[in-house]
């Protein structure tokens, strides 16, 4: 392959010889941009195709008659959405579950980590981390699939309360409010481990001669704990925090597809399980895209927001 | 030192005592299902069955392998996983490679980059994406189970964020031999990349073998579902219609000893390959998310 010289035997460059470089240098650089277009159709395919097809949220949209023909409704859909009690319910439901998740997805891994750390045989550390980091891995349908058994009105964890405190069983999965409640407390018991590897890090990062200097003056652990460690996790704290602030209307598709039913709509439906029961389920395409458009919006925003917010807080940028 | 305190060794105690119940809280509905899945049909139907198997015995596990059904699904997963991963990959790691040079070197770096992160922060959504593959005749094809999540933009930024740690002299060095650029690539990035590479794979395969939502949408024909699908349908949904051809197999499969045998076979593999995963994932994600 033709190539241009490395830059330190460069003349500093007359016209010709500059011009003779760019070409050197698209030449080279030909290659890279070769190297990104199987990504590049790709996405332009898979990606920004679709957002073409959003115009389908203004319109009464029929498959049979497709874009150029269906009838244009303005804002008609985002009109009906924000206007019936149901929907809006919808909306409520993922903002309630998902602030909760966000609430507990950010504690519980906090205290996880801060309790690890104050482990100092590495054997059972590695055993926790090794048992609590796998509930991340299995898919919720696996998941599904065990807890739908597990919280029946006969299944393991009833007979065990059953046992324990002599009440009546508990339908988790059929009461609304119960709903709720396993929905958080299951995705926290999934991901608690998983979301406790960033702040380990963190805690693995600090300056032991910190701890040492406060032992010298006579700091008890908890003390320290207040004075060195919690302060050092707060820039990581606030990036974690910010950056999960982008989820607020992900309240999690897999999973409350895979738990829920019938019974518990009115408390447990969410958008993404409204989109695909009204558009795939019922075919009321443009409605559906409607909905779905306005939680991508929302969704962008925030995560742009939060994104600033994490680079001026905390001084974190992802590339 | 404080760990020679009393009340310090009072909470430690507590501490030990509380993660060691933690972690087993953690695997505790794995050993049930599995429990279950080894106990005869009588006790597992009664309830009998906690975390050790009664009436100890293979035949849900035998149930479960002659269904003609599960198989077929097992094999569609195998199929997507394999090559799901391997065209991820490829895709993956030659975008990445570019992405990962610097501005000055690679003029269009910047647009790229936008380009494929703008598709992490917006997308179409669900109903748009749908009526594309059914334009694209798309349904019912391996290929769309494949093909739109190959170009996985986290992975290509923790693989970009991986090549820049590669010493720049490797590279000076191959371009003086006269190496062009899918050359170094090949010869120089790949090979000190394999630990960041088999991390990444990892990833994709249990992503590939736990995605099930593209499967239920995307295939009208229950024989293409994958394995992760087909459990979706007979597990969660208990709709045992669309996927059992011979009344046998439908009394078969509405078995707790059997549904929880397709349980357990459906996450082995990523049980499997976990042992792999953590000895890497740790350290992928910190570089990937913490950066000075």
């Amino acid at each position: 392959m033709n190539r241009s010289t490395p830059p330190s035997t460069r003349k500093p460059s007359s016209p010709t010889g500059l011009r003779q470089r760019r070409r050197g240098n698209w030449r080279r650089t030909i290659a890279l941009d070769g190297m990104v277009l199987p990504a590049l159709i790709l996405t332009i395919i898979f990606a920004y195709i679709p957002m073409v097809g959003i115009v389908i949220a203004f319109q009464d949209f029929k498959p049979w008659l497709g874009f150029g023909q269906s009838n244009w409704v303005g804002l008609d859909h985002f009109q009906y959405l924000f206007s019936t009690p149901e929907n809006l319910q919808v909306v409520w439901n993922t903002l309630i579950i998902a602030s909760m998740k966000l609430v507990g997805g950010l504690i519980a891994p906090l205290v996880f980590a801060l309790l690890l750390n104050e482990i100092r045989l590495s054997a059972f550390k590695r055993s926790v981390q090794t048992l609590v980091y796998l509930p991340h891995f299995l898919s919720w349908v696996i998941l599904g699939g065990i807890l739908l058994d597990m919280l029946s009105m006969k299944g393991l964890v009833n007979q065990v309360l059953v046992a324990l405190f002599n009440i009546d069983p508990i339908f988790f999965l059929g009461d609304g409010n119960w709903f709720r409640f396993v929905v958080v407390v299951s995705d926290i018991w999934k991901e608690f481990g998983f979301g406790a590897i960033i702040f380990l890090a963190s805690l693995a990062g600090i300056n032991p001669a910190l701890y040492e200097a406060a032992e010298v003056d006579g700091a008890g652990r908890w003390q320290q704990t207040l004075a060195i460690t919690i302060p050092s996790l707060i820039p990581i704290m606030i990036v974690v925090g910010t950056l999960s602030l982008g989820n607020i209307l992900n309240a999690g598709f897999d999973q409350i597809f895979n738990l829920y039913n019938g019974l518990v709509y009115d408390k447990g439906d969410i958008i993404d399980t409204f989109v695909y029961r009204v558009g795939l389920v019922d075919g009321q395409f443009g409605f559906s895209a409607a909905v779905g458009l306005f939680k991508s919006v929302v969704g962008f925003v925030l995560i742009v927001a939060a994104y600033r917010m994490a680079y001026k807080f905390a001084n974190y940028r992802i590339f | 030192m404080y760990y020679k305190t009393k009340p310090y060794r009072i909470f430690s105690i507590f501490n030990y005592t509380f993660l060691a119940v933690l972690s087993i809280l953690c695997i505790i509905p794995l050993i049930h299902i599995l429990a279950i899945s080894f106990s005869g049909k009588a006790p597992a139907n009664a309830n009998l069955v906690g975390l050790l198997p009664v009436d100890f015995n293979l035949e849900a596990y035998a149930k479960t392998l002659d269904n003609e059904n599960f198989l077929k699904s097992l094999w569609v997963a195998v199929q997507r996983t394999t090559l799901g991963t391997l065209i991820s990959m490829v895709v993956v790691v030659l975008a990445a490679y570019p992405l990962s040079k610097e501005n000055s070197a690679f003029r269009r770096r910047n647009f790229y980059t936008w380009f494929f992160v703008f598709t992490m922060l917006f997308n179409g959504g669900l109903i748009p994406f749908y009526i594309l593959i059914q334009n694209l005749n798309m349904m019912n094809t391996l290929w769309v189970l494949i093909l739109p999540s190959a170009v996985n933009v986290w992975n290509m930024i923790l693989m970009l964020n991986f090549f820049r740690r590669v010493p720049r002299e490797l590279e000076e060095a191959a371009t003086i031999d006269g190496a062009g650029h899918v050359r170094t690539l090949i010869s120089v990035y790949l090979p000190v990349s394999l630990p960041a590479i088999a991390t990444l794979s990892l990833f994709a395969m249990v992503f590939h073998w736990n995605s099930w939502f593209d499967g239920l949408i995307f295939m009208t024909d229950h024989k293409n579902y994958p394995l992760a699908t087909f459990l979706q349908t007979v597990i969660v949904q208990q709709d045992f219609s669309k996927v059992s051809a011979r009344p046998e197999d439908l009394e078969n499969i509405s078995q707790r000893t059997v549904k929880a045998a397709q349980i357990f076979i459906g996450m082995a593999p990523i049980l499997f390959v976990y042992p792999l995963l953590q000895r890497f994932f740790v350290k992928g994600i910190v570089i990937g998310a913490v950066k000075e």
